[in-house]
């Protein structure tokens, strides 16, 4: 019973999808007979079964909806209540199919409100009222029949149904038209239907990954050919190498599915929408019969649901501002796949009002996404692609004042996840459409095959955009700023950095990326560059996960073995994205700021990441993110505790933890939240309660903190949230924290000035710094770095801040050249201006370095080299 | 809770001049590492991943994962065993015989061995001319947890 049962109602289910469309689709074509023979049909089916297995209420509201049907059938115009009314039949008769599912029976209640309305409607559409003379042609005695137990609701008696019977003309008028060849096609494909059999989706992935081995031993045995000359092999393996080809993409096609399942569900959204909303809306569909991977399809359903409420929702005018537009009245959405590549796009287009660049603007400037400078340099597209940003906008807000994009950042974080891209086109009053590219399956993928430092890796192609050879003399330049490498690409420039670099593995000497090659990539919004020592080719590869103990790496996505047997790793653009710390919105800062003049961009404050959390107490606190390593969630019974102190094993090491204050609990089971802050080869980690958030905001202390370990508070996102001042926590986890590196570092401990005029800034950097081995004496203007230099204070190196009021750190620096003590003194900039030009003004001024402000690593790198150098000097 | 003649057998391997013993159930096979491919920013107990057969095995330098560091030759061998679906291949110098040995004969661990080893060892044989360190193979594969939790 219980298989009998599922099959049901996995069968009916179906059906029913099926009828959802196409009484949508006979409700626009009322004349199409085929459409509702086909609907009569299935909903007869479904009633049938029904009562086999003993389903006396979906029976009955079966039937009254067939009734209804049959109406349409014997040529009565469907009305848009008449279908409405099926319509909520079959939601009804869905819910009830569920609670089967999940229960093993009908749930309790009763249906005689649609039954009622069903029976009343059909009787109300009987076609020998509307048909002034229906031909009659009964010919012989009705029989007296009795049916043994009361009419279920719904139910017709015995006699109607022989009256209805007698009443229906022998053929459909409309019928004939069809050719008897269609006729038997459609018996052909209803066989071939049958010949189909139900395999669960566990068994076809099973043999996917089966076949994925063969593959690999398939490609392991073909190298093995190709070295050897002997010949004895070489047909039985080339035969081996064609079944398995073959066997191969079979398998894929078993995974295989149109999108058309994915948009099944979609004509009637777009119908209740279009009733909801008063609008007349007209759903295209082209390339239904495009295939991908169920994986996939799955994954993609939700978000092109959303879209196309979207677009219905907000896209399309009311008739009549269409109507004041000069359009046609009803609104048309349309929707192609179409395969390219290993991808397949699909596109959704409205031929609405556009997006509404002006809301979108102000928008991104009341959430702090853009500053109105840099919103000026911005193109119209640029602008649209705010809608994807996180959190852009919440549903109840933007629809009130009607705007677009309602969770377009979900949807983009969606298509993301499966290594998918978005985009938006938008033409004021024309419409809009978005453009989705998606891998066609998961399991098996396209990538580039890459070398750094001596070893291979890949590079998913979907990510990749094109390769770039740089040299020196070409139009692809790249441009340095010390350690932090940017690649001008026609008129872009993109952070660039080198794989093995970034992988930790780099032999010094090796810096060079002009000698390289730049793979040029893109996730989301941002584009990089990742620097390689060599291409090789394309390959197709099957994903296989990473093993758990390597799995929190985020530069990979997982490994893969190549046709000569080694495994190598994937990588994973995401992770070399964050890698690189370009946010989105950096990423627009560096464009803006590339795009801008000097003067321009100066003035343009910036914004730093903060990671919200609490601890103690529900006040929120915030640390800049650069000084945080790592954010772990470590199962509190891990937790140690060694005289006195909680320790956690960490990587092969005993890290201490350290409370914020007396009111944070360290937890004794589940999981328990931490901030790692590592220095060299010593980590330790601050106990929180819960970490929050990550925001990117300005940073104004407004109140000076007088409690140890609090820099002081600040509003972040509008609301109070007091900084943490990590220099103090510190050394608290390991006594001889700052006191370590004073032995490591020289002799004689190098002093910085370091000069800023932010507090903030110099009270962040000087414990960095300090921990870093250099003594470090602030100064909070230039004026003030003067007078310490002229005052005979001691002074190594300097580091300055360029945004500065009053004298700015290119005057500062020009300064100091003039004065006989600061002429040799190596000055290292630093900057969240990262243009050509300012580029060139430092040099022109004599800065030693550039650094970007929030690179921490970068900095210590830099001064590190600069007192060397002086101490050489 | 103990079988009844109560002998437990081990396979048994040098590393780094120590003597070490692994229940033999818990062994899959043992190979030699051909052709691994290190991986960038793993624990430093993790010696690279290597294709076996078709399948990715992770390889534990045990030398490091045990804080010795006797002996200075490549290990050229690799204990393959399986945790959780995965499979592992810990890193050692040579492998020895197999031995039977009677669980009520296991010792504790003695108070001052070194941490490193006492957190993945189960007790100590005393064997005629030498000690054999009992490992447990889930404790020795408990790399790196704090990270991995995330």
């Amino acid at each position: 019973m219980d298989d009998l049962l599922r099959e049901f109602v996995t069968e009916t289910n179906e059906s029913l999808d099926v009828v959802d469309v196409e009484l949508v689709r006979f409700e626009r074509e009322p004349a199409n007979a085929t459409i509702i023979n086909n609907v009569f049909r299935l909903v007869h089916t479904i009633k049938g079964t029904c009562g086999f297995l003993g389903l006396p209420r979906l029976e009955a509201l079966a039937h009254a909806a067939e009734a209804l049907m049959g109406r349409f059938r014997d040529g009565v115009p469907a009305t848009t209540d008449a279908v409405t009314l099926i319509l909520a039949s079959i939601d009804r008769i869905k819910q009830i199919l569920e609670s089967l599912e999940n229960e093993q029976r009908e749930p309790a209640g009763a249906d005689d409100d649609l039954i009622s309305g069903l029976t009343h409607m059909a009787a109300s559409l009987d076609p020998k009222k509307q048909q002034a003379a229906p031909p009659q042609q009964s010919v012989g005695t009705l029989v007296e029949q009795v049916l043994e137990r009361p009419l279920l609701p719904g139910e017709d008696s015995l006699d109607d149904l022989e009256r209805a019977f007698r009443a229906t003309p022998v053929e459909a008028p409309q019928r004939r038209v069809k050719s008897p060849l269609a006729d038997a096609a459609k018996d052909d494909a209803e066989r071939n239907g049958n010949q189909s059999i139900r395999v669960s989706v566990d068994t076809l992935e099973k043999l996917m990954t089966m076949v994925s081995e063969l593959v690999l031993t398939r490609n392991q045995l073909l190298e093995i050919g190709r070295r050897h000359e002997e010949s004895e092999f070489k047909t039985p393996l080339q035969r081996l190498s064609n079944v398995t080809a073959e066997l191969q993409e079979g398998v894929m096609k078993t995974r295989m599915q149109p999108i058309g399942n994915a948009w099944q569900k979609l004509p009637r959204i777009v119908r209740d929408l279009s009733q909801e909303l008063g609008k007349h809306i007209d759903l295209e569909m082209q390339g239904a019969e495009t295939e991908l991977d169920r994986q996939v399809l799955d994954l993609i359903k939700d978000p092109l649901t959303h879209m196309l409420r979207n677009s219905a929702d907000h896209g399309l005018e009311t008739p009549q501002e269409r109507r004041a537009a000069g359009k046609p009245e009803r609104g048309r959405i349309r929707l192609c796949a179409w395969h390219e590549g290993g991808f397949i796009v699909i596109q959704i287009a409205d031929d609405g009002r556009g997006l509404n660049t002006e809301r979108i603007k102000a928008k991104a400037l009341a959430q702090g996404l853009v500053t109105e400078a840099e919103l000026d340099k911005l193109t119209e597209q640029q602008i649209h692609k705010f809608i994807f940003a996180p959190g852009f906008s919440t549903a109840a807000e933007v629809t009130s004042i009607s705007g677009r994009g309602v969770g377009m950042d979900v949807v983009r974080t969606n298509i993301d996840q499966i290594g998918g891209t978005i985009d938006v086109r938008s033409v004021p009053g024309v419409g809009v459409s978005f453009t989705v590219k998606i891998p066609l399956t998961l399991a098996i993928v396209s990538a580039l095959i890459v070398e750094a430092a001596g070893d291979r890796y890949a590079i998913p192609q979907l990510a990749v955009i094109e390769l770039v050879r740089a040299h020196g003399g070409s139009e692809h330049r790249i441009e340095r700023i010390k350690d932090t490498a940017v690649l001008r690409l026609r008129d872009k420039l993109l952070p660039v950095a080198r794989l093995s670099r970034l992988l930790g593995i780099a032999p010094a000497a090796s810096e060079n990326v002009e000698q390289g090659f730049i793979v040029v990539t893109q996730v989301g919004a941002q584009t990089f560059g990742i620097v390689v020592d060599a291409v090789f080719h394309t390959e197709e590869i099957v994903v296989k996960p990473m093993s758990s103990k390597l799995r929190h790496i985020a530069l990979f996505c997982g490994n893969t073995i190549l046709g000569d047997g080694s495994v190598i790793m994937i990588i994973d653009p995401n992770g070399i994205a964050q890698a690189l710390g370009t946010t989105a919105a950096a990423q627009l800062q560096l464009q803006a700021a590339a795009a801008a003049d000097a003067e321009a961009s100066a003035s343009a404050e910036q914004a730093t990441s903060l990671l919200l959390f609490r601890a103690g107490s529900t006040q929120p606190k915030a640390v800049p993110l650069s000084l945080v390593t790592r954010l772990e969630e470590v199962d509190a019974r891990k937790i140690e505790l060694s005289n006195g102190r909680h320790m956690i094993q960490y990587r092969g090491q005993l890290m201490p933890l350290v409370r914020m204050d007396t009111n944070v609990n360290v937890r004794s089971e589940g999981a328990q939240p931490l901030l790692v802050f590592s220095d060299g080869t010593r980590s330790m980690a601050l106990v929180v309660d819960e970490i929050v958030d990550i925001v990117e905001d300005r940073l104004d202390i407004e109140v000076a903190g007088g409690v140890d370990g609090l820099l002081g508070s600040a509003i972040v996102k509008g609301q109070a949230t007091e900084i943490v001042d990590i220099g103090h926590f510190l050394p608290i986890a390991f006594e001889d924290w700052f006191r370590r590196k004073e032995q490591a570092a020289a002799p004689r401990r190098r002093a910085v000035l370091l000069v800023d005029d932010s507090p903030f800034f110099r009270n962040m950097l000087a414990p960095v710094l300090q921990a870093a081995g250099f003594d470090v004496t602030t100064a909070g203007s230039g004026a003030e770095a003067l007078a310490h230099v002229d005052g005979g204070g001691a002074a190594d190196i300097v580091i300055t801040d360029i945004e500065m009021p009053e004298m700015d750190g290119f005057a500062l620096t020009q300064a100091l050249r003039k004065h006989p003590r600061g002429a040799e003194l190596p000055v290292i900039g630093l900057s969240s201006i990262v243009s050509p030009e300012a580029i060139a003004r430092g040099r022109e001024v004599g800065f030693h370095d550039y650094v970007a402000k929030f690179d921490r690593q970068g900095l210590i790198a830099a001064l590190k080299e600069q007192s060397e150098f002086g101490r050489a000097a | 809770m103990s079988e009844a003649a109560n002998l437990r057998e081990y396979v048994t391997a040098e590393i780094g001049g120590e003597l070490i013993g692994m229940p033999i159930l818990r062994v899959q096979d043992v190979f030699i590492p051909e052709g691994p491919t290190r991986v960038p920013l793993a624990p430093p107990e993790i010696a690279g991943v290597l294709n076996l057969r078709g399948r990715i095995v992770t390889l534990v330098d045990m030398r490091r994962r045990l804080g010795l560091s006797g002996g200075s030759d490549k290990s050229s061998l690799a204990i393959g065993v399986e945790l959780r679906g995965e499979s592992y291949g810990l890193l050692i110098d040579a492998i020895g015989e197999v031995l039977k040995l009677d669980e009520d004969a296991r010792e504790p661990n003695p108070v001052n061995l070194d941490p490193r080893l006492a957190r993945v060892s189960t007790g100590i044989h005393r064997l005629n001319d030498r000690l054999l360190l009992v490992l447990d193979v889930d404790r020795v594969l408990d790399i790196g947890s704090a990270s991995m939790a995330a």
